[in-house]
């Protein structure tokens, strides 16, 4: 009866959102006379249908989701796209224009770590009121406050007024208060930027450990972590969602899309050679994207004109994800690939086999250097764009073959 | 477990009872984080000052004294007040300070708080009541250096001294109502903690702080319309051990103030979210 009960709470929807808008207004004067209004309606309980007045633009628009325990819902999207908006909503600290949020549960909210945190005060003194502001009792902050030390690792400075501490160790405390939470509803801001990998990785093990249980939302502008927790996502844009779904992979490649500027950059010249042609080998493109499956051979066409005399040169190819991280680059050049003759250009082909770079888009930096002195000749980023096509999502750059056998055991 | 359910919407579909006993259940449960923050405010204040509680009384206390130089020095002439004039006019500015106290505290206690009213969702009132708290403390200090003032001056301990808190509790129920009541207007322009300061200044010289209620004239009329006169002067006739005499006129205000101060609590409670939403953008 009690492991019957148990799965109904877990099929149960925490987290309901109809119809959720928000307006917001451009300018301040405007805004705070708008409060005013506001203010006087709310006071005489009009019910009457919220249109956009002069100035006003909605920040958040129709937005619609469902959500469970043990369930996590990504909230993606460039800079103002509205996703804080919702979540300030979603946490109750500002009202909807239309439509309905129903929470049931403790909700906990990751958006500021050490809320009411006096600098004057020591670390000790202000646990209790970062913990009195969460909703914790006088008693139950007694009961955890030797975990709340330890897990921030603050022992030896918890004495100490808090605007002494860097800004690693106030999140550090903030965030080791705030874990003490068991919410049923968890939102998370990006909070966890700040601290070093040690806590970060703390943090997240944390969050890891209360996953199962808790139904969140997730807010982040990382999108590695975002396809490794979610299990839904919302891309929004100008306030509406423009994509919705279980499909988290195909969201964070339209997110990506819109920053897929393919504009190159030069970024270093000493003007003795200049980049005149490049391609990726391929057979089909898309939006001028070279398509290339998984495990096939990935092919480069490069062409320099010459513009000084040349030298011997090492060509560094850099393969750089979505997100400009360098993630691999390929072996340079043995041999001298500058012309004998007085041709004014030089072009080679660069070839790489059994490609096992994970699904995703890439792009190239290129650098050039002489090859005794190491002086650097050109430098250009972001050029030559290619897509890698496979069926799986990862979210690890690199996706390499195997094979398992199945051997006999060596311990009984 | 039932889980709690909250609701979030455009309409107020709640009845302003429900309202009013939400906001008050609120404040009870958040006691001790109204506490805690009253505590942190108060330690804070004193652990980066070395003359600490002094400036609890030193604004009165200077007032006090420059009103009675003007009136020692014979540079103006104030009619006969019944006792010394210093515990009159010492007693005058600190329980003025009390009231003006209290219709700021709503509002500088929600204003200091907008950093995590932004943020986090957490029992409002009990910013309105750690506000409540630091006025005690405040007022209880204030109390006891009046208490020695009377002592020092010989007009001696009376039982109604006993009563005194009662008078200053309606003192901050009187000031709390009234500024629970410009808070929502005070966050959203600073138009209105200016007009308040400058307000009281005026008011000052209309309520018998300084000086006692004159016989006739147009001065009398406004002083004893001044709903803050009877408070005035029941507080201070408690001190100095007089029978009351604007006591049903005091208790009249109370009993005004009262369901003004629930009416207030309910309109906070609407009010916040529409003023964080203006504050955060």
């Amino acid at each position: 009866m009690a492991q019957s009960n148990h799965i109904t709470t877990n099929n149960e929807v925490l987290v309901k959102v109809e119809g959720l808008s928000k307006k917001f207004c451009k300018n301040l004067k405007t805004s705070l006379w708008y409060g005013v209004k506001d203010l006087i309606s709310g006071v005489s309980g009009s019910s009457k249908e919220r249109l956009l007045r002069d100035k006003e633009f909605w920040a958040v628009k129709d937005i619609n989701f469902e959500l469970r325990r043990g369930e996590c819902l990504g909230l993606i999207g460039h800079n103002g796209a509205g996703k804080s908006t919702l979540l300030k909503i979603l946490n109750g600290l500002i009202n909807p224009d239309a439509g309905k949020v129903t929470i049931k549960g403790r909700v906990g909210a990751l958006i500021e770590l050490g809320a009411g945190f006096n600098p004057i005060l020591s670390g000790r003194e202000n646990i209790y009121n970062n913990g009195a502001i969460l909703g914790f009792s006088r008693k139950e902050i007694d009961g955890k406050l030797e975990t709340i030390i330890s897990f921030a690792e603050l022992e030896e400075f918890i004495d100490m007024p808090v605007q002494h501490y860097s800004s690693g160790m106030k999140v550090r405390l903030g965030f080791a208060v705030a874990a003490q939470m068991e919410p049923d509803v968890l939102i998370i801001d990006e909070v966890l930027a700040v601290g070093d990998l040690g806590f970060i990785l703390k943090c997240f093990k944390t969050i890891d450990s209360i996953l199962p249980q808790t139904a969140v939302i997730f807010v982040s502008h990382n999108m590695p972590m975002i396809s490794r927790i979610c299990t839904q996502i919302i891309l929004m844009d100008h306030g509406s969602s423009q994509f919705q779904g279980d499909d988290v992979g195909k969201a964070i490649d339209l997110y990506y899309n819109r920053f897929a500027e393919n504009e190159s950059l030069v970024v270093f010249t000493d003007s003795s050679i200049e980049l005149s042609f490049s391609e990726v080998v391929s057979s089909t493109f898309e939006n001028s994207i070279a398509q290339l499956q998984w495990g096939t051979q990935l092919q480069f066409l490069f062409e320099f004109k010459i513009l000084s005399p040349i030298k011997d040169y090492e060509f560094f190819i850099i393969i750089v994800d979505k997100e400009q991280r360098p993630i691999a680059r390929l072996k340079v050049n043995d041999d001298n690939l500058s012309p004998i003759d007085g041709n004014p250009s030089f072009a080679f082909k660069v070839c790489h086999n059994n490609l096992q770079l994970s699904k995703g888009l890439y792009s190239i930096n290129l650098a050039v250097r002489e090859r005794i002195s190491k002086c650097p000749v050109f430098r250009i980023n972001g050029i030559l764009p290619f897509q890698i096509i496979h069926r799986e999502e990862t979210w690890e750059p690199f996706l390499l073959t195997s094979s398992f056998k199945t051997i006999s055991s060596k311990t009984h | 477990m039932a889980l709690e359910t909250r609701v979030y919407q455009k309409e107020r579909n709640i009845k302003f009872g429900m309202l009013l006993k939400a906001s008050l259940s609120d404040m009870y449960q958040s006691r001790f984080l109204a506490r805690q923050l009253a505590e942190r405010d108060i330690k804070a204040m004193y652990r980066q000052s070395y003359l600490g509680i002094i400036w609890a009384f030193v604004m009165p206390l200077a007032t006090a004294i420059v009103w009675i130089f003007l009136n020692n020095s014979g540079t103006i002439k104030l009619s006969d007040t019944g006792i010394p004039y210093p515990v009159f006019a010492f007693s005058g500015t600190l329980i003025w300070s009390i009231i003006v106290a209290s219709i700021n505290s709503p509002m500088q206690s929600t204003l200091s708080a907008k950093g995590i009213l932004t943020k986090i969702n957490f029992p409002k009132e009990a910013l309105l009541l750690s506000g409540v708290y630091k006025l005690l403390f405040d007022s209880a200090i204030k109390i006891f250096i009046l208490v020695l003032f009377v002592i020092i001056y010989g007009v001696g301990l009376n039982w109604s001294l006993l009563l005194f808190p009662v008078a200053m509790l309606g003192a901050i129920i009187f000031g709390s109502a009234l500024g629970l009541f410009l808070t929502p207007l005070g966050l959203l322009y600073k138009d209105i903690g200016k007009i308040i300061t400058f307000g009281m200044q005026f008011l000052m010289y209309v309520t018998p702080v300084v000086y006692a209620i004159p016989e006739t004239g147009t001065m009398k009329t406004i002083m004893t319309w001044n709903p803050i006169t009877p408070i005035m002067l029941t507080a201070r006739d408690l001190v100095v051990g007089f029978t009351p005499e604007y006591l049903n006129y005091f208790l009249a205000v109370l009993v005004v103030c009262i369901p003004l101060l629930f009416l207030g609590l309910i309109v906070y409670r609407i009010s916040i979210p529409i003023i964080v939403e203006r504050l955060s953008a």
